[in-house]
């Protein structure tokens, strides 16, 4: 979640929502993400909305956080009601961060209790906590998977110490096993994030890093390319000349290692950062984001989107926090999408999935482009005969062209 | 010192005897229209609550620039020994670019005070001037400016200008247009010195135009001096060059604003409206007679306007197509030497190629095109004209470097022009290598003073519109002043070097080089082009080409990585906002064969490093 707030209509105070998001509402899922804005640490490229232990105080601090988090939760249930939307039991629920389990996991049980009191939750729903791998033990994630967690994701980035510490990440490496272990030991699916192309990264410490984590052989993973954010440390450091800066003919050249070793490892890309061992292991909770899916967002600057309108909470947890103490929304804007920008969206979204985008779903603009797509390589040619936009893996590398191409002009 | 005149001599009942006709030549900065201001005031025409600065310099543009683009006159009443005087000041353009305008202006004049900043001495515009006036038999009148100036070193230039014009150094006067010291002594001595003008008053009329000014509410508002004969209100009067006739609507004189006469008699200054809305029915330099009795021959001297630089004017938006046509179609109104007509680039669309004067008058015309009519404009390189002999010996002329012949060519002939160029003598040598380096020949050099330079070259045109100035200043530490008059041509070993994007030429950025430039200008575009170009989804390759033959090769590597890696549910707005920027982007962008250009790769490649505007200045 990047920590710069997009520029929208103001929110209402009352957290209503406009008529149209019943519209369909039955036919989509509902999903919860829960913002948890605290880091040990402050990583130098990390420009998400998030907070060392030591910045905030009163209402806002970690001990107070749970409290805090859950009256959203409930103002979210009230909200939802009011505007008439069918009631919908949690299809997945995500705890993102900053590092969720900084806060003790019984805090983060409870905030999950709470929303599962309020909306129930479906058989076989995903439950996922991203973590910080010095910041779990074997007694944490016990709790969280009876507490009804089914997933954790585990931010390991890198096997190479020099390469962690341009990143600023305090975790040894050799504590990913350790604690990719015990997740399983709790019954919770394991998923490995990994960062590349950090400044003084060599092609041959990405291969390092992708072979150690398939060692390690977790149900998925995560692989972005490091965006140099401005306003970061990392920023400052490249404009210094400190750190080299960002080359995307490296970039490319470590997706396609990325691709190569990940697949000859048994796993399959469903989003062009995402790869999984199953398609059930697939991030289910990230795929509603994609595909059009209703979600409330809990935290300060986090987002929501019910039935094509989208909000976001104000950034700083002492303000997130005393909207919520006065029995406000913690909005700081919206924006309600018309039928073209929900379109325009859904291409761009969808481009992306490893499932495709429907031909059907582009004007005739964009079924125009299809053939010149195939002939340059960009789209496979089978899928494009059964009516699916799939990328090839060139394709996936200019995934942004060629969805300006398909857009309606 | 003498009084204001108590009355003034009456326009078209003026004694030939009691006029003055003079006007002021200067360099820019040496405070010309200050001291025309003062002028306006010690003689009572214009009261001091209604001065502003600089009251002859009418367009906004030259208010800003400190410079005359177009001339006026002002008749001023001035009392000397009890006789009643009538001025008339003629103020001349003070740019290299207007020497007609210069000539026809002199010709006006029996007298010319030549004024130089006494802190700075002579330049070499006005030098160029001063020659022409006294090819013209003009009584000069030394002045020294600005005297009131810490810095000034009136003993120094005051011996710099006796040298120049031969006398003594005491003759020099000695002023301060800002302070007023030496205006009244200065308007006693043109009276003095300067001879009345001299006519046949029973002959048929002839005036001189010497200026021609559209006006919105009056039309074209035309500048005589009437040599013989008389000129009187609802006559018909007749163009000598082209015979054509008009009824003479309004005739009078400049006071400076104007004032109708009864006419204009021999020697008067004045201006006359007929209700023409062209200025080219009106030409600088044309005698006017009266249709009924004509003169049988003109006064001579007259020219048509013969632009000497070209460049493509396109706008940016394509769509503004229709409203550049309409300000050219208007500015052409008020100037007669802008010449145009519709081009069409691959790369830039539809647009104008236009001939100008010399580089200022582009400036000035793009200015005023993109400020008064509101227009974002592409100009492509300033180019010269061309004479291109092919091997069946037909002639062609090349204004345009994308129309150069491709076939068999006999030879090139490109303009020239005579260059003067003053500065301290210390730089000789730095100038030398330069005009050596820009193809010029010396023709000769002269010592103003003990440390000062005057350097002649004979040197192409094409020489001098690329960026000269501004490696002249730079190597002169601005101490350099340069004039130029086209003079002659020369067969040139000339070369067209064409920069193709994927094979794919590009004529907007076409040029015609020395072939030992060539070179040097194909590693220079495509190096740029290379840096401004974004990266495509396939290897593109820019390369400098004389026909056939590469000369400069640079690629553009084919882009491996457009896609944002993560795009979660914070980041979806972002996102989204971003890729209409990007397709927003997409609509400007210009396709060269199957690559995509954006407008501000041509704009940054057309625009040389240096600054237009102080060239401009010069």
């Amino acid at each position: 979640m990047p920590s710069v707030l997009p520029i929208g209509a103001p929110a209402p105070l009352d957290g209503s929502l406009p008529v149209q998001v019943i519209e369909g509402a039955t036919s989509r899922t509902f999903s919860l993400y829960v913002h948890i804005p605290f880091c040990a640490v402050r990583c130098g490229y990390c420009d998400f909305n998030t907070y060392t232990a030591t910045e905030l105080g009163g209402g806002a601090s970690q001990d107070a956080y749970a409290a805090t988090a859950v009256s959203e939760v409930e103002f979210a249930a009230r909200a939802m009601d009011a505007a008439g939307l069918p009631s919908r039991t949690l299809s997945t629920v995500f705890f993102g961060g900053g590092t969720p389990t900084l806060l003790p996991a019984g805090d983060l049980a409870r905030i999950l209790a709470a929303a599962v009191e309020q909306w129930g939750i479906a058989d076989g729903a995903e439950v996922t906590t991203e973590a910080n791998p010095d910041s779990v033990t074997p007694e944490s994630l016990q709790v969280l998977a009876e507490a009804g967690f089914t997933r954790v994701s585990f931010g390991m980035q890198s096997a190479v110490p020099h390469v962690l510490k341009v990143l600023d990440r305090t975790h040894t490496p050799s504590r990913v096993p350790l604690v990719v272990q015990w997740a399983r030991d709790a019954g919770l699916s394991v998923s490995l994030d990994l960062i590349y192309g950090t400044p003084g990264e060599s092609m041959d410490d990405w291969r390092r890093s992708l072979e150690t984590a398939l060692s390690y052989n977790p149900d998925h993973i995560s692989a972005y390319a490091l965006i140099v954010e401005e306003g970061t440390k990392l920023a400052a450091q490249i404009r210094r000349g400190e750190v080299p800066g960002i080359d995307d003919d490296d970039h490319a050249a470590k997706y396609e290692l990325a691709d190569e070793l990940i697949s000859a490892a048994g796993l399959t890309w469903y989003e062009v950062s995402n790869w999984s061992r199953t398609p059930e292991q697939a991030c289910r909770h990230n795929l509603a984001y994609w595909q059009g899916g209703d979600w409330w967002g809990i935290g300060p600057g986090a987002h929501s989107h019910i039935g094509g309108v989208r909000w976001w909470n104000v950034k700083h947890p002492t303000a997130y926090a005393s909207r919520l103490a006065a029995g406000h929304s913690p909005a700081a804007g919206r924006e309600t999408l018309d039928a073209g920008t929900r379109a325009m969206e859904r291409i761009m979204l969808e481009v992306r999935l490893g499932s495709g985008l429907d031909v059907d779903a582009l004007d005739k603009v964009g079924r125009h482009a299809m053939a010149g797509l195939i002939a340059e390589g960009l789209v496979e040619p089978a899928a494009a005969f059964r009516g699916k936009l799939v990328l090839t893996l060139k394709g996936r590398l200019l995934a942004d062209a060629v969805v300006r191409r398909v857009l309606p002009d | 010192m003498s009084p204001m005149a108590r009355t003034a001599p009456v326009p078209a009942a003026t004694d030939p005897a009691i006029i003055r006709n003079f006007c002021i030549i200067a360099h820019i900065d040496h405070g010309k229209s200050t001291l025309a201001d003062r002028m306006l005031q010690f003689t009572g025409v214009v009261q001091a609550r209604d001065m502003k600065a600089q009251y002859l310099d009418r367009m906004d543009i030259e208010r800003e620039r400190g410079i005359t683009i177009k001339s006026q006159a002002v008749r001023m009443p001035w009392e000397v020994d009890n006789t009643a005087y009538a001025l008339n000041m003629i103020d001349t353009p003070g740019h290299v670019d207007f020497t007609y305008e210069v000539s026809r202006s002199l010709a006006a004049c029996e007298g010319a005070v030549l004024l130089v900043d006494a802190a700075q001495g002579i330049e070499a515009q006005t030098l160029a001037n001063l020659y022409l006036a006294m090819e013209n038999d003009l009584t000069i009148i030394p002045v020294l400016n600005k005297i009131d100036l810490p810095a000034a070193q009136p003993e120094k230039y005051a011996e710099e200008l006796a040298n120049l014009i031969g006398g003594d150094p005491d003759e020099v006067m000695r002023v301060s247009g800002k302070t007023g010291i030496g205006v009244e002594s200065l308007l006693d001595r043109i009276v003095r010195d300067i001879p009345a003008p001299v006519g046949q008053a029973d002959a048929p009329a002839r005036a001189m135009i010497f200026d021609s000014v559209y006006d919105t509410y009056r039309g074209v508002v035309t500048y005589v001096r009437v040599v013989d004969g008389h000129l009187s209100p609802r006559e018909r009067i007749q163009m000598m060059s082209t015979k054509a006739s008009h009824e003479l609507l309004e005739i009078g004189v400049s006071s400076p604003e104007p004032v109708p006469t009864k006419g204009l008699g021999v020697g008067e200054v004045g201006y006359l409206i007929t209700g023409v809305k062209d200025v080219r029915q009106s030409k600088v330099g044309d005698t006017v007679t009266n249709q009924a009795k004509p003169a049988s021959e003109s006064l001579g001297g007259y020219q048509d306007p013969k632009p000497m630089v070209f460049s493509g004017l396109y706008p940016l938006d394509g769509t503004d197509y229709p409203n550049l046509r309409e300000a050219l179609d208007k500015l052409k109104l008020n100037d007669a030497a802008l010449v145009y007509e519709p081009e069409t680039s691959a790369a830039l669309g539809f647009g104008f190629r236009v001939g100008f004067l010399g580089l200022l008058h582009l400036e000035i015309v793009r200015e005023r095109l993109e400020r008064e009519f509101n227009l974002d404009l592409i100009s492509t390189a300033p180019n010269v004209v061309y004479e291109v002999t092919l091997e069946d010996k037909s002639v062609r002329t090349v204004t345009n470097p994308s129309e150069f012949p491709s076939g068999k060519i006999n030879e090139v002939r490109e303009p020239m022009v005579a260059a003067t160029i003053l500065a301290p003598n210390e730089f000789v040598g730095a100038i030398m290598e330069l005009c050596q380096g820009r193809r010029g020949q010396m023709r000769g050099m002269d010592y103003l003073s003990e440390d000062r330079v005057e350097m002649r070259y004979w040197i192409p045109l094409a020489e001098i519109v690329f960026d000269f100035f501004d490696q002249l200043k730079s190597k002169t530490r601005g101490y350099a002043s340069l004039d130029w008059k086209a003079e002659g041509e020369q067969v040139a070993d000339l070369v067209k070097v064409d920069i193709l994007l994927q094979g794919e030429q590009v004529d907007a950025f076409s040029a015609i080089t020395h072939r030992d430039k060539a070179y040097a200008y194909g590693v220079m575009m495509t190096s740029k082009l290379r840096e401004l170009i974004p990266r495509q989804q396939f290897e593109v390759p820019i390369q400098a080409a004389i026909g056939s033959r590469i000369i400069a090769r640079e690629n553009i590597r084919a882009i491996r990585k457009d896609v944002l890696a993560k795009c979660y549910g914070g980041d979806i707005t972002r996102k989204r906002k971003l890729l209409e920027k990007q397709k927003e982007g997409k609509k400007r962008m210009k396709m060269v064969g199957r690559v995509e250009v954006p407008q501000e790769a041509f704009i940054a490649a057309l625009t040389t490093d240096d600054s237009s505007k102080d060239k401009a200045k010069k």
